[in-house]
């Protein structure tokens, strides 16, 4: 078997050096009935480099590829081109196929990459500090409720209805097993956001406000009041930030007022990937980096006084802390952290600007496209690359007619939202720098025929 | 400090003797190794390397133009030459964004020299032999990269309809029937992000069968030799952690586990094989007595490994197991993650798994989420993670395994507990090896501190392993044997390559027990030489910050 080198030979030698007879004698620790005597029957035996292959890509042609078709899908996880050097960067073997960087004199480029991450990421967001990431943007926005209740002593966390549902219902999963209580609502197809709503409810018992933004509809809010009521009542504001581009476009969450800002950065370097893996975004103030969840890279010297950098604050990890840990969190996302962190770098603050540029023209002309058509509502005032629609119908079997005729065409609040009645006209539709105008061509004349 | 009973602190160096003959250079670099600034020191905020294409847009954004000047022909970048966020007719909510963000870009020869630079400065197996104890560090095949870049795989979103990605949930679902084949349970929950948060899942099923059962008791037994993350995650979802002691073998004391069993225990989180790389023999009884108790065998399966196609956890009685992809199923660890953490699940533990989940339904998947589940899925304890999981995981580990087969992952188990052993018996006579005596290892072998000269530590050790040109093993874990070595060698190692090894460590062992004082100074080949944790700790620098130069003001 070609991943395997022992020969038959080797094991021979082997065994008679440990002195067994044969391998079964190394498992006499095994309850006897456990024992399985064969390959599991029911399973295929090994195969060939060429037939897995041929295998695995028959499954792969089944599936309608987003490159191949026009394609409008946003709601957090965005299609944007990734340079082809990003992806020979990552599968370095040095980077691929490194642990965690528990030995730092041997492991200095994955943790000088995590501190230049760490430091993309803060200036990103508009942080103190930022971490070496988190699994994604789902699991970051729940450990930063987490953060907040440790650092406030408060356990209610006030959701805005903008927030995706999905983000909502990692929340709610982990609330209740850790008493927290969470207040959210559904979002209406308004232009405006619930801003007010949030600062009316908040009270001196909430530990955050937890605000996406641009939120799920696409819609962008000014943080700054709901960063100053938070602060007046003693709480904290979370952002969440779902599509990191937009912040080459918009004002960061951190230079409002935002005291933990989290997001999804698989935008930048990652690609769709059908939901996974991902990288967590995670950022906040110095003075509470000691309560922040997570792997940190931090710079200090060798023992000649070379500049280096080690995994630093493990105290507050599971490893070492057990039980009293801030999190049971043990691994980063840092492959992806890598590939962001290397997308980041070939843009550059200038090729950044310029993506969010052109990705929020682009929204711009589609928006007014598509508002065109009769009967169809442009829902935002406000948004960067991703607005929602009112459709004349209900948008989920729109969306499925569309995808009958070859087109992606956005995501159907129906699939976020089931069963919210007031939604299910709502359309989201995202649209960036990889759309042809074939593809909004395609798009504006299949919405018309669904919508008849 | 101490932190806990391992031996484990956080070291500050002592200044070596310089070593002589190492002739300085100007650059700092030496040949092959070459010194890389960092990123913000290099690049600029006005470089980039990255060309658009231009839509034929105008340069300030003039939104919703009609849009048939095409872009065919346009040099890159053409009207995109202004890059000032602020442009008429934008619709950014008056939020444009006008301070400098402060990102440093590089043109693409730079990217791709600066990471190609910083990633020689890593270890890692596809250099050599990288015997983490509990990590599996097995060769990553490359053909488990290009099947999880087909396009079919990579370029699909987690949100299309479900009739368009119906290869996506069959690749979900393959994946899935292997691992509830290859482990003898009832079902698995997939999306977990990774070992430590599929623990979590498995414990949370755990708490939401109990209070189901309108029980949710109080207390997870954890021996002392648990990982961290099981402790942590146990007190996560609101249990009390008490500790399940262990006999003089390194093995769970089944009596006194007996003695602790009550109705206020939910269960118990049991590595198996171990930490110290041994296999619970008791294990079926321990799993009898604990259910006779109301409680619930969760098993942490970093160590599967060991047993793949030999032995089905099922078969031991346990209700809930994590599997590390990037350990028995070959994803890459990619210096920390992505990973991915699949549990399988007994009957009683499956109608409270996550959603959301794929399930197959005469010829077609479907994919059971919030609004499906209330017909058939209402205990779910709920969602854990935005959209289905690790995809880009499940498609190599379902490389790996059809690559190996049903036969071929049997002889991985075979062979990664033969080299272990190999290990363990060849450096028993010069190592302590606490547990060597009560028989065989499972894929990893512990050893101690003991019988090192004065001074001398198990971090020495390992640091002038570097040295000799392989990865430590895993240090000071296990906590309950005293400057633990771990070594998991795992079962793409050849003979000549643990030969090699052998010979370092029993040099290293000889020098330890010797007293050598040099041991101290080491690594000297490396990078860089000991770093100070400390310092790192006690004054943290977590980002760059720019030096404050007076060209800001221009």
């Amino acid at each position: 078997m070609r991943y395997l080198p022992l020969s038959d030979a080797d094991r021979g030698e082997m065994l008679a050096a440990i002195g067994v007879g044969a391998i079964d004698d190394l498992f006499r620790d095994v309850p006897e009935k456990a024992w399985l005597q064969e390959p599991i029957a029911t399973l295929p035996s090994h195969a060939s480099e060429l037939s897995v292959e041929r295998q695995l890509t028959a499954l792969s042609r089944k599936n309608l590829v987003a490159g191949e078709a026009p394609f409008f899908l946003g709601c957090g996880a965005y299609r944007h081109h990734v340079p082809a050097s990003v992806d020979h960067i990552i599968q370095r073997g040095e980077f691929l196929t490194a642990y965690t960087p528990y030995q730092p004199e041997i492991a200095q480029g994955t943790l000088q990459v995590m501190f230049e991450f760490q430091t993309q990421v803060a200036r990103l967001f508009g942080c103190d500090v930022a971490n070496a990431s988190m699994y994604d943007g789902s699991t970051a926005c729940w450990e930063a409720i987490g953060m907040a209740r440790r650092i406030t002593r408060r356990s209610k966390a006030i959701l805005s209805s903008g927030l995706h549902p999905h983000y909502v219902s990692v929340a709610r999963t982990m609330a209740k097993f850790t008493g927290d209580s969470l207040e959210s609502a559904l979002p209406e197809l308004t232009a405006e956001t619930d801003a007010e709503q949030l600062i009316a409810a908040i009270d001196a018992e909430t530990s955050s406000v937890i605000v996406q933004y641009p939120d799920i509809l696409g819609r962008i809010t000014d943080l700054a009041p709901i960063a100053e009521a938070a602060h007046a009542a003693g709480a904290l504001l979370i952002a969440v930030v779902t599509e990191p581009v937009a912040l080459g476009a918009i004002r960061s969450p951190g230079e409002m007022g935002a005291d933990i800002v989290v997001g999804e950065g698989q935008a930048i370097g990652v690609g769709l990937q059908f939901g996974g893996p991902y990288v967590g975004l995670f950022a906040c103030r110095e003075k509470h980096v000691r309560q922040m969840p997570g792997r940190l890279a931090g710079e200090t010297v060798d023992a000649e006084g070379k500049r280096g950098f080690v995994l630093t604050l493990s105290t507050r990890e599971q490893h070492i802390r057990r039980e009293k840990a801030t999190s049971n969190i043990c691994t980063s996302s840092v492959l992806c952290a890598l590939a962001f962190s290397a997308h980041m770098t070939l843009l550059g603050e200038k090729g950044l600007r310029q993506l969010a540029q052109l990705n929020h023209a682009r929204a711009c002309e589609v928006a007014g496209r598509l508002a065109a058509i009769p009967g169809m509502v442009l829902v935002n005032q406000s948004f960067f690359n991703e607005f929602t629609l009112r459709l004349p119908v209900e948008a989920r079997p729109a969306v499925r007619a569309l995808a009958d005729r070859g087109i992606l065409g956005g995501v159907s609040l129906g699939r976020l939202y089931p069963g919210a009645e007031s939604l299910q006209n709502g359309l989201v539709v995202a649209v960036t720098e990889t759309l042809t105008d074939e593809d909004i061509a395609a798009l504006e004349a299949g919405l018309k025929e669904v919508c008849r | 400090m101490t932190v806990n009973p391992s031996g484990w602190r956080p070291t500050t160096p002592a200044k070596p003797a310089n070593e002589p003959g190492e002739a300085q250079t100007v650059t700092g670099n030496r040949a092959l190794m070459l010194e890389e600034p960092l990123l913000f020191e290099i690049g600029t905020t006005e470089q980039t390397g990255v060309d658009f294409d231009s839509f034929g847009l105008p340069p300030r954004g003039q939104a919703a133009r009609s849009a048939d000047g095409g872009s065919g022909g346009q040099s890159p970048s053409a009207g995109l030459a202004d890059t000032s966020p602020k442009e008429e007719g934008s619709r950014l909510g008056g939020l444009e964004r006008f301070c400098p963000i402060g990102l440093a870009g590089l043109s693409e020869p730079e990217a791709v020299r600066h990471y190609t630079r910083l990633s020689r400065q890593n270890y890692a197996i596809d250099l050599g032999l990288f015997p983490l104890g509990s990590c599996t560090m097995k060769h990553n095949p490359r053909l488990n990269e290009k099947v999880a870049r087909l396009p079919g795989f990579a370029d699909i979103h987690p949100l299309q309809p479900a009739d368009t990605v119906q290869g996506a949930f069959e690749l979900i679902d393959l994946v899935a029937t292997w691992l509830i084949e290859l482990t003898g349970m009832y079902s698995v929950a997939m999306s977990p992000k990774a070992g430590a948060h599929g623990e979590l899942c498995g414990i949370l099923c755990i708490r939401a069968a109990l209070e189901a059962r309108g029980d949710p008791r109080e207390v997870v037994l954890v021996p002392e030799s648990a990982h961290g993350t099981n402790p942590a995650t146990a007190a996560f979802a609101g249990y009390r952690v008490e500790n399940i002691p262990a006999n003089e073998a390194g093995r769970v004391d089944l009596e006194a586990l007996k003695a602790r069993l009550g109705p206020d225990v939910a269960g118990v989180m049991i590595t198996n094989p171990n930490t110290c790389g041994l296999f619970e023999p008791d294990m079926i009884a321990i799993s009898e007595e604990v259910h006779a108790a109301g409680g619930f065998v969760y098993c942490d399966g970093a160590n599967f490994n060991a047993i793949v196609g030999k032995v089905r956890p099922g078969d031991l009685g346990i209700d809930a197991m994590h599997i590390n992809l990037h350990k028995t199923f070959s994803t890459p660890h990619g210096g920390g993650g992505p990973g991915s953490g699949p549990v399988v699940l007994s009957k009683a533990l499956a109608p409270f798994a996550p959603l959301p989940f794929v399930e197959r339904q005469g010829e077609r998947f479907v994919l059971v989420e919030e609004e499906s589940a209330e017909d058939h899925h209402a205990q779910s304890f709920g969602r854990m993670v935005a959209f289905h999981g690790q995809m880009g995981m499940f498609t190599r580990a379902a490389s790996y395994m059809l690559s190996h087969g049903s036969d071929g992952l049997r002889q991985v188990a075979e062979d990664s507990v033969l080299n272990a052993n190999y290990v363990l018996r060849r450096l028993a006579d010069v190592l302590d090896a606490p547990f060597a005596d009560s028989g065989p290892c499972m894929h990893e072998a512990i050893f101690s501190d003991r019988g090192f000269g004065e001074g001398l530590t198990t971090l020495d050790l390992a640091k002038a392993l570097i040295d000799e040109g392989f990865h430590p093993m895993t240090m000071y874990f296990p906590l309950v044997v005293h400057g633990a070595m771990l070594i998991e060698p795992t079962e793409t190692e050849s003979k000549a390559s643990l030969d090699q090894f052998i010979t370092a460590m029993r040099s290293l062992a000889g020098r330890a027990r010797a007293g050598d004082p040099s041991l101290k100074a080491s690594p000297v080949h490396a990078p860089r030489r000991r770093l100070d944790e400390t310092l790192a700790a006690r004054k943290p620098v977590l980002v760059y910050r720019d030096p404050a130069p007076a060209e800001a003001a221009e």
